[in-house]
């Protein structure tokens, strides 16, 4: 296997071994960036300078014998809606295309920190609204699998990225399943943290009530690791949770035998993919064959997550995207002649159609007069989605469910109808509402494109979902599996 | 005539900035005067991906304010976002609290003609500054660009909502001068009105006397001082109700005080009212506040102004009128008690600090705490008086002098040789020379018009610059006449 297949755990026991070096590694995976960009178009910014500055570094402290952290020289990259300071962090978004923030995100002072290098900044729906990164204002990225096909978004870049081997690991953001449903699609290992596990601070705001940041990585256990250098509590994000952060690989190992999993029957009705339905009943066998006990159980409101989903957080987004006026930084219309056309006009041009439909129906949501029939019934709806889980984590220690109830769409497939696109995050929506952890990882292929099989766990129980996950993938081969992208 | 068919109904929303040392959701300084947008962090100015933290001591000083206010302090209160455009809002939104602020159901007592009452408060509730603009050039419809300072932007403020409990500018003017005063006493706010750090919007509406139904208010704002708010709340009070004796109808709306014509003009609207989408911050955690949390706050309120008033009176048989003007500012009120350290009559003392004082502080434009004249210095002063080392009148100059340049009584009595004479020797000679000069005074005087001696006195005063001992004057005058 080249070196830019492998994962982060098989690397560091390489640079560890000084089997390759850190500048090797991060040229490797460099190379591969320059020669599949044009057809996968992950990244939005590629700061290849910075990278090999920081391997030299990386191998210096090799040289001088330092212990090696799990993730030191590792080439990683952020959805660029993560602030990184000194590096355009544009959100995908015309409105951003030059904003370079004075400041970098927790979790990418934390990466820093243990040593991971940056390779570049991913493209990504605008401002994470979207399930195919065709609304990125720039490019739509291209899903490895099937370059006609979506990568899934909003997180596609940073799937796309690892499916394609143009990076180790990377991070993404999920508000509704942005990293769960594009790590299905692009067949890798994706996670959604517990609402308030990883800090949000420097996470560019899309809905500040269901966002968090999370792993994109190539196997369980990898994911395991960066869940681990992310994970805690931050005095600069006041709804980052003060819980302690267990150690993630400990749990990896340990058989599930007689293990409590919920499957709900609501993901399985009317609107799921035959071909996935298939994949996911295997991978509940599977699951039965490792000695876990699995029953049909009940999420009886599913149905109304979806809808109130779509005002808790177009509301949230019109109130997080009104500083976005052109006063201060990014694109601002320069023909306007007084403030409040500028104000009007640098918004207008500035954001993107599905931006500013979400806008506007959240801010509908929020007029006076309406408040309460839409915003205030979808805060309630939110409560008893969550009641659900509770009733069902009574019982259960896991509930697994499909990530989507389709594979990959076509580029172009379902742009034009945005509610046939709304559900294809119709079974992750609801983990967001509860604000629960879950992954998304490869179970098999329908129609020659991955499925993804989504496991969803307690409050802050990231380690039961890693244990289950691990179990799996290291009971099927589906994580070896790789797109076949011809490199000339 | 008419006026006196109808009753104002008044209420005061009023923002006051917090004396903390940081802003309140982020650890940049709050002094004011700083060169623009140099105190300022990625957090207070919005950029992307930031989000706040509540400074404790924001919430400290709302909950002493409330309890100074007489509130129920809220065990479970939140922080809402208030959503409108701006340039100088960096967010778009500013952070405020909506629906369940800190503080609730307090109260405060104006005495006005004499007379307490009891002005209810309706919540007090803790939210953001915003920047500041600058116009290019000197008007805003004709400046070609503005720029922002965002140093403003995130120091704390408390707005206080009183019921509209006030009826009379005068009362208005009451309610505000106590509610600074008690802010003041608690050390919250500094509420300085012309540096902004207190403002003041009123609601105000008129209707019949004996009516129960409030008549449609207007909000009022723009009151940059206390007599713009009585002068704007006189004027907007005679509007409505001219409209209403015209058979007119008063129109809801707010408008704004115009300080150089002296009339309020209509600024928007109801229709064109915003609609500011209030739901609550998802960025920020619910505040809960146990009871130990207020209590640990209560064991730190200081004596507040009535308490201190009520001590004045008992304690030094201070008259009520004099110890309500000394404690209607905690500033003057610790003035007084300093210079009782250093000269015991406290009656001579307040009405020094009622009479020289707050005349010279008014004429200089300073507040209490920037008096150049120290406590112990009038105290040294009145002293001199006491001993007769100088007159009560040469003293009122002697102290005029201190003001401005900050020189002991004693130092300015020796340089200019102010002491007061009261050697009988030679006062007897210079009375003597009086009563020769002045013939026609003195018969008066022997013919029974007693007054005239007054003459005679202000004749040796003359003489003597003043310094002449009047007492002694009198007596040798009398003594010589007889």
């Amino acid at each position: 296997m080249t070196v830019y297949s492998l994962t982060a755990h098989e690397l560091h026991e390489k640079l560890k071994s000084k089997e390759i070096s850190a500048r090797e590694l991060a040229r490797a995976v460099l190379d591969r960036i320059e020669q599949l960009e044009p057809k996968v178009k992950a990244y939005l910014t590629v700061t290849a300078e910075q990278a090999m500055e920081k391997a030299a570094e990386v191998d210096r402290r090799i040289a001088r014998g330092e212990e090696l952290r799990p993730l030191e020289g590792i080439p990683m990259a952020l959805k660029d809606n993560l602030c990184t300071e000194g590096i355009k962090t544009t959100c995908g978004s015309q409105i951003l295309h030059n904003f370079v923030p004075p400041y970098s995100a927790t979790v990418v002072e934390k990466l820093d920190r243990e040593g991971a290098i940056l390779l570049g900044k991913l493209n990504m729906d605008e401002f994470a609204m979207g399930s195919s990164n065709e609304n990125s204002s720039f490019y739509p990225t291209r899903n490895p699998w099937d370059l006609e096909r979506a990568p899934g978004g909003s997180s596609g870049g940073a799937a796309a990225a690892v499916a394609a081997d143009e990076a180790v690991f990377t991070l993404g953001s999920d508000t509704g399943g942005s990293i769960r449903q594009p790590a299905a699609f692009c067949g890798v290992v994706g996670l959604k943290p517990t609402y308030g596990r990883v800090s949000r601070y420097g996470l560019v705001a899309f809905a500040s009530s269901l966002d968090q940041i999370g792993p994109i990585t190539k196997d369980v256990k990898d994911c395991a690791l960066v869940l681990q250098a992310i994970a805690g509590h931050d005095d600069k994000d006041s709804t980052s949770a003060d819980v302690p952060v267990p150690d993630y690989t400990e749990v990896l190992g340990k058989d599930i035998k007689g293990m409590r999993i919920g499957i709900p029957k609501e993901y399985f009705a009317e609107g799921l993919d035959s071909g996935v339905k298939e994949k996911i009943e295997a991978a509940i066998k599977q699951l039965q064959e490792l000695g876990a006990v699995c029953e049909e159980t009940s999420l009886p409101h599913t149905e109304y997550a979806l809808p109130a989903y779509y005002l808790v957080a177009p509301a949230e987004a019109s109130s997080n995207l009104a500083r976005y006026d052109g006063v201060r930084y990014g694109f601002r219309d320069t023909e306007a002649q007084d403030v409040i056309s500028m104000f009007r006009s640098t918004r207008s041009k500035g954001f993107g159609p599905e931006v500013k439909r979400r806008i506007m129906i959240g801010t509908y949501a929020l007029s006076s007069g309406y408040y309460d029939a839409y915003y205030l019934k979808a805060l309630k709806v939110r409560t008893l989605i969550r009641r659900d889980f509770d009733r069902a984590f009574a019982k259960y220690d896991a509930i697994v469910t499909p990530t989507s109830p389709n594979v990959a769409f076509r580029i172009g497939e379902k742009i034009g109808d945005p509610l046939s696109m709304y559900l294809s995050d119709l079974y992750t929506i609801p983990v967001n509402m509860a604000g629960l952890p879950a992954i998304s990882l490869s179970c098999g292929f329908s129609e020659g494109m991955p499925v993804g099989l989504q496991i969803i766990g307690k409050p802050f129980d990231e380690s039961t979902v890693l244990q289950i996950a691990y179990q799996y993938e290291q009971s099927t081969l589906h994580h070896q599996a790789r797109p076949a992208l011809e490199v000339r | 005539m008419s006026a006196n068919k109808y009753e104002a109904v008044i209420g005061l929303e009023v923002h006051v900035e917090l004396k903390t040392n940081s802003k309140i959701f982020c650890a940049c300084s709050t002094e004011f005067g700083a060169a623009p947008n140099t105190q300022v962090c990625p957090v207070c100015l919005g950029l992307p991906g930031t989000l706040p933290v509540v400074n404790k001591r924001v919430v400290d000083f709302a909950i002493k304010a409330g309890l100074a206010l007489n509130c129920k302090i809220a065990e479970f209160s939140k922080f809402d976002r208030k959503n409108y455009y701006y340039p100088d809002l960096p967010k778009g939104y500013q952070i405020s609290q909506y629906d369940l602020p800190i503080c609730e159901h307090g109260y405060l007592d104006i005495e006005v003609d004499g007379e307490t009452k009891r002005i209810g408060i309706t919540r007090i509730h803790m939210e953001e500054d915003a920047g500041k603009l600058m116009h290019e050039g000197d008007a805003i419809a004709e400046a070609e660009s503005s720029l922002v300072d965002y140093n403003r932007t995130g120091v704390p403020l408390l707005e206080i909502v009183s019921e509209p409990d006030l009826r009379s500018p005068e009362e208005a003017v009451a309610y505000l001068e106590k509610l600074k005063a008690i802010l003041q006493y608690t050390e919250v706010s500094d509420c300085k009105m012309q540096e902004g750090s207190l403002r003041c919007d009123a609601n105000v509406s008129v209707r019949p006397v004996g009516a129960a139904e409030f008549g449609t208010k207007t909000e009022l704002k723009n009151m940059n001082s206390f007599k713009a708010l009585q002068k704007a709340l006189e004027y907007e009070i005679e509007r409505q109700i001219d409209i209403l004796e015209d058979g007119g109808e008063v129109v809801q709306e707010t408008r704004s005080w115009n300080e150089n014509k002296g009339i309020t003009v209509s600024l928007r609207s109801k229709e064109e009212a915003h609609d500011y989408r209030y739901f609550p911050d998802p960025d920020l955690v619910p505040l809960v506040i146990d009871r130990e949390w207020v209590e640990r706050i209560r064991e730190t309120l200081p004596e507040l102004p009535d308490e201190r008033k009520r001590r004045l009176i008992e304690e030094y048989g201070l008259p009520e009128y004099d110890a309500t003007v000394i404690t209607s500012s905690k500033d003057l009120a610790d003035y007084f008690d300093r210079c009782l350290q250093y000269f015991g009559d406290a009656k001579k003392v307040s009405n020094w600090i009622m009479a020289e004082l707050l005349r010279l502080l008014n004429a200089r434009d300073l507040e209490a705490a920037d008096c150049p004249v120290s406590p112990e210095q009038l105290a040294e002063l009145l002293q001199l008086i006491d001993k007769g080392t100088i007159s009560g009148k040469i003293a009122k100059q002697v102290f005029e002098e201190m003001f401005d340049t900050g020189k002991t009584a004693a130092a300015i009595v020796k340089e200019k040789g102010l002491e007061q004479i009261s050697d009988a020797g030679e006062l007897e000679r210079i009375v003597e020379q009086v009563i020769a000069n002045n013939p026609d005074p003195v018969a008066d005087y022997r013919n029974g018009k007693k007054q005239a001696i007054g003459f005679l006195v202000g004749q040796v005063m003359k003489a003597t610059r003043g310094k002449a001992n009047p007492q002694l004057v009198n007596e040798l005058l009398r003594k010589k006449l007889s």
